[in-house]
């Protein structure tokens, strides 16, 4: 058995000259673009002609308008500020410390290169994660050697797991101090190794430009992933006149790193019969379709083939909610419909998704009917978790635009029967959540109302940003997400913490959109320290804090499946209008149905960031459920305690 | 409504779920049959490449049988020979692990095909004047060679796949073996293919 790494994707779009300390301005003609449909685009794969590559572009060119000549020499550090420039990084996040100091005394004549200063570099990792996410460009952080590194850690492998574009710097301690227990000396290399797409040590400023050249296009390129740059202090302080590379040159230096892109048409034929020979089909749409900014074309096919479109947490947004063919939520705590509809079909079609375990459940008795097409970029993802029957490794936006033309037109008449089953089920399953029922209209403050009001409030237009437990689940589930990018959510490594500094991240990247954070009182009490970044930096976040007085999933997991052994599920909170209003943030509350839009409308009146206290049922679960071990078949809907 | 807690943190446990018609179970990747691989990795010769290697076989949950690392005709490419035991789809899972990290070219799977596999052994022997003729022999009749001749022991130097070296080590046992090392299997194909001028290509 030979396994063979793919062709050479097509050549860059953005070949730039190298140049020395300022480098020249790049001369390339960008490919025709597709038109933007359901959204806008901001792109990390500059070989595709994205907008991203674009503003990549845009910024590379003004930074080259606005350079002035050094008056000093050009050092290490001042050779990572130009990269990151080149890269058209226009925010990182960052904590200063002793070895990094050397890139903070230079920072200052890059005005260009803005840098939030965060509070905890966990916060500023989750920042540039949360960036990442919704402009779909490489996020970037920094942190100093030792404590510093390792803080970040957390926010790497949240990267890692979720497949996020992303440059983390640290400093070490001077070459010739390393190995030798120096003062805030760790073998961060060696931490990193295993939860980065790639890593590197750097002890020579001249390697400083190859390694940023490569390190952003490892980790935007294929299948993204977070990428770790370890630089000594003397490498920052060092001179040098090194030339940044082109991206030919990076290109070409990386030999075994050549993702393939493009579906095999063999594949793609098999492919084209299996949905021709399918009467109960389903897509399940993941977050391979937003990397690959491919939502219209995922539209496309869905609507020439008529078949209904499921999606992951991730694949939020991959469709629009409001879309007739937009069927669902899938997974542990998924719509039960949608369940019901992927252990009914006869064909999956997942795109860009992994089948993880909170997807299938028990693997065994996942989807018994149906045959698998699984398109994914990264070709260790086919057969990982389950068999399939037609594997397709490239990228979601080239393998659908190649199969749409070579299936049939289908009109939704011609699989009435089947989408009237669909909607039938749907409308069972939304009745009975316990939305559908209702405890919110008898006066109860329930969280699925609340997400409900802030995606209707909002418009459906803001970025909503999830923490983790409970509060992530009914986010996804209520708030009613219409366009790509617009959520973001810690799936993979499911961080809590996460949400209010991703939700700073995110607010930066896409100023023009509201950003909303929605947090639980456990999440919240992990990352609070960044309000003071939101004030200080003047990041308008609208933080909607869910107070359960709980840790809420924990509490629902030891109701369930631990015969009510509630350990540790009680959490004490402060007076959280007290403390917002410490940090200078305007605090709101609700404790009734009738004060959720009063208070929404008062935090977006608020010029800059603000909280609002929901202060919500205590003990609301969120069903269904689907307890870990078993099937999507077997979903508990509700719960009144064990049967005797 | 009662669950069986005991199911609950039992992945992929056999026909879990209700009592409604049985639908077909499906089919887990992989036989299940687990045999000896010899995969060759052929890699670029950068820092830390046998750590990545090695972490991540560690991580996936693949036992490595025995792992030998050297140049090759390149001077920035080595090659390291991994054997595993593992079923046909979780050694393939190895590959394409393998095939991600930045500094791996080329990983090739030699199972079932037509190779010359080697190892090499030193086999440090107690012997005394009545019974070194005999080590001699059974050094010959193995085509190994005594590299290392004192008054009360000998060296063998041993080659071969590993069922030969196995042999000789479990008849040399007999008379005492104070030390043993082995280099691990390295393999390459018959015939005229080479693994390395496919990559200069």
């Amino acid at each position: 058995m030979t396994i063979t790494k793919g062709e050479p994707a097509g050549p860059a779009a953005t070949a730039a000259a190298g140049a020395a300390a300022r480098p020249a301005a790049p001369t390339t003609a960008a490919p025709p673009r597709r038109p933007a449909q359901h959204g806008e685009r901001h792109g990390h794969v500059p070989h595709d002609g994205t907008a991203g590559a674009a503003a990549i572009e845009q910024a590379r060119n003004a930074m080259l308008r606005d350079a002035k000549p050094l008056k000093r020499s050009r050092i290490g550090a001042d050779v990572v500020c130009e990269a990151l420039l080149r890269q058209g990084v226009d925010v990182f996040f960052g904590y200063p410390g002793g070895v990094v100091l050397p890139l903070y005394d230079v920072l200052g004549d890059y005005p260009e290169l803005r840098h939030v200063l965060v509070r905890h570099e966990q916060g500023g990792a989750h920042a540039a994660d949360g960036y990442a996410r919704v402009t779909g460009r490489v996020g970037v952080c920094l942190g100093t050697s030792g404590p510093g590194a390792t803080n970040l850690v957390t926010g790497i492998g949240t990267a890692l797991l979720d497949s996020i574009p992303m440059v983390a710097i640290t400093g070490n301690v001077p070459g010739a101090l390393i190995g030798k227990d120096a003062f805030q000396e760790i073998d961060i290399n060696g931490i990193t190794l295993p939860m980065t797409k790639h890593n590197y040590l750097v002890r020579d400023a001249d390697d400083l430009p190859r390694v940023f050249a490569e390190a952003f296009h490892i980790a935007r390129t294929g299948r993204p992933g977070p990428v770790h740059i370890d630089i000594t202090k003397d490498a920052l302080q060092q001179e040098t006149s090194a030339q940044h590379p082109t991206e030919a040159e990076v290109i070409a230096g990386l030999p075994g790193f050549r993702p393939n892109f493009d579906g095999h048409p063999r594949q793609l034929k098999v492919a084209a019969a299996e949905i021709a020979r399918a009467t109960r089909p389903v897509i399940l749409a993941g977050h391979g379709v937003l990397h690959a900014e491919a939502w219209a074309d995922l539209l496309a096919f869905a609507e020439k083939t008529s078949i209904p479109v499921a999606w992951t947490l991730l694949g939020i947004g991959a469709i629009s909610e409001d879309h007739p063919l937009a069927y669902g939520f899938m997974g542990m705590h998924g719509w039960k419909h949608v369940n019901r509809a992927i252990q009914s079909a006869d064909l999956l079609i997942a795109i860009g998704m992994r089948f993880d375990d909170r997807v299938t459940g028990n693997v065994r008795t996942y989807a018994p009917y149906a045959r698998i097409i699984h398109v994914d970029i990264d070709p260790a993802e086919i057969g990982k978790n389950v068999a399939v029957e037609v594997p397709i490794v490239g990228d979601a936006g080239r393998v659908l635009r190649a199969l749409t033309p070579m299936v049939e037109e289908t009109p939704p008449a011609a699989r009435a029967e089947y989408l009237a089953e669909l909607a039938d089920w749907r409308a069972e399953s939304e009745a009975s959540s316990w939305h559908g029922s209702g405890a919110w209209r008898e006066g109860v403050l329930t969280a699925d109302f609340v997400c409900e009001r802030i995606g209707d409030l909002t418009d459906h237009r803001a970025t909503y940003v999830a923490d983790v437990g409970q509060n992530q689940m009914w986010l996804a589930r209520y708030a009613g997400f219409r366009l790509p990018n617009s959520h973001v959510s810690s799936g993979g490594l499911g961080t809590m913490g996460f949400g209010l500094p991703a939700a700073m991240g995110a607010a930066l990247g896409r100023p023009e959109r509201e950003t909303w954070a929605i947090i639980g009182d456990g999440g919240f009490q992990m990352t609070s320290q960044e309000l003071m970044t939101l004030v200080q930096d003047r990041i308008p976040v609208k933080i909607a804090l869910f107070d359960n007085k709980k840790l809420g999933m924990i509490r629902q997991w030891q109701e369930i499946i631990y015969g009510g052994n509630y350990h540790s599920a009680h959490l004490l909170g402060p007076d959280f209008a007290k403390l917002a209003d410490a940090f200078g943030i305007p605090a709101f509350r609700a404790r009734t149905p009738d004060e959720v839009d009063p208070a929404i409308e008062a935090a977006q009146a608020v010029d800059g960031p603000a909280l609002v206290w929901f202060e919500i049922a205590e003990t609301q679960n969120i069903f269904p459920m689907m307890p870990a071990g078993k099937g999507l078949s077997d979903l508990i809907e509700k719960w009144d305690g064990p049967e005797e | 409504m009662s669950l069986p807690v005991e199911d609950l943190d039992s992945d992929r446990s056999n026909g879990a779920g209700p009592a409604h018609s049985a639908p077909p179970a499906r089919a887990l990747p992989g036989s299940g049959e687990v045999n000896r691989h010899v995969l060759v990795a052929i890699v670029l010769n950068r820092p830390g490449v046998l750590n990545r290697v090695a972490s991540l076989m560690r991580a996936r949950n693949f036992n490595i049988e025995s792992l030998s690392v050297s140049h090759t005709d390149q001077a920035d490419v080595s090659r390291m020979t991994i054997t595993l035991r593992g079923d046909d789809v979780a050694v393939e899972q190895v590959s394409k692990q393998l095939y991600r990290l930045i500094d791996v070219l080329k990983v090739q799977d030699f199972a079932g095909e037509p190779t010359v596999e080697h190892e090499l052994a030193l086999i440090k022997v107690r012997a005394t004047d009545a019974n070194r003729a005999e080590i001699v022999k059974v050094a010959e009749l193995y085509r190994a060679r005594l590299v290392d001749i004192t008054e009360g022991s000998v060296i063998v130097e041993a080659a071969g796949s590993e069922p030969e070296v196995d042999a000789i080590v479990a008849l040399l046992r007999s008379y005492g073996i104070k030390e043993l090392v082995r280099t691990g299997t390295v393999v390459m194909a018959r015939g005229s293919a080479s693994i390395e001028e496919a990559l200069k290509r």
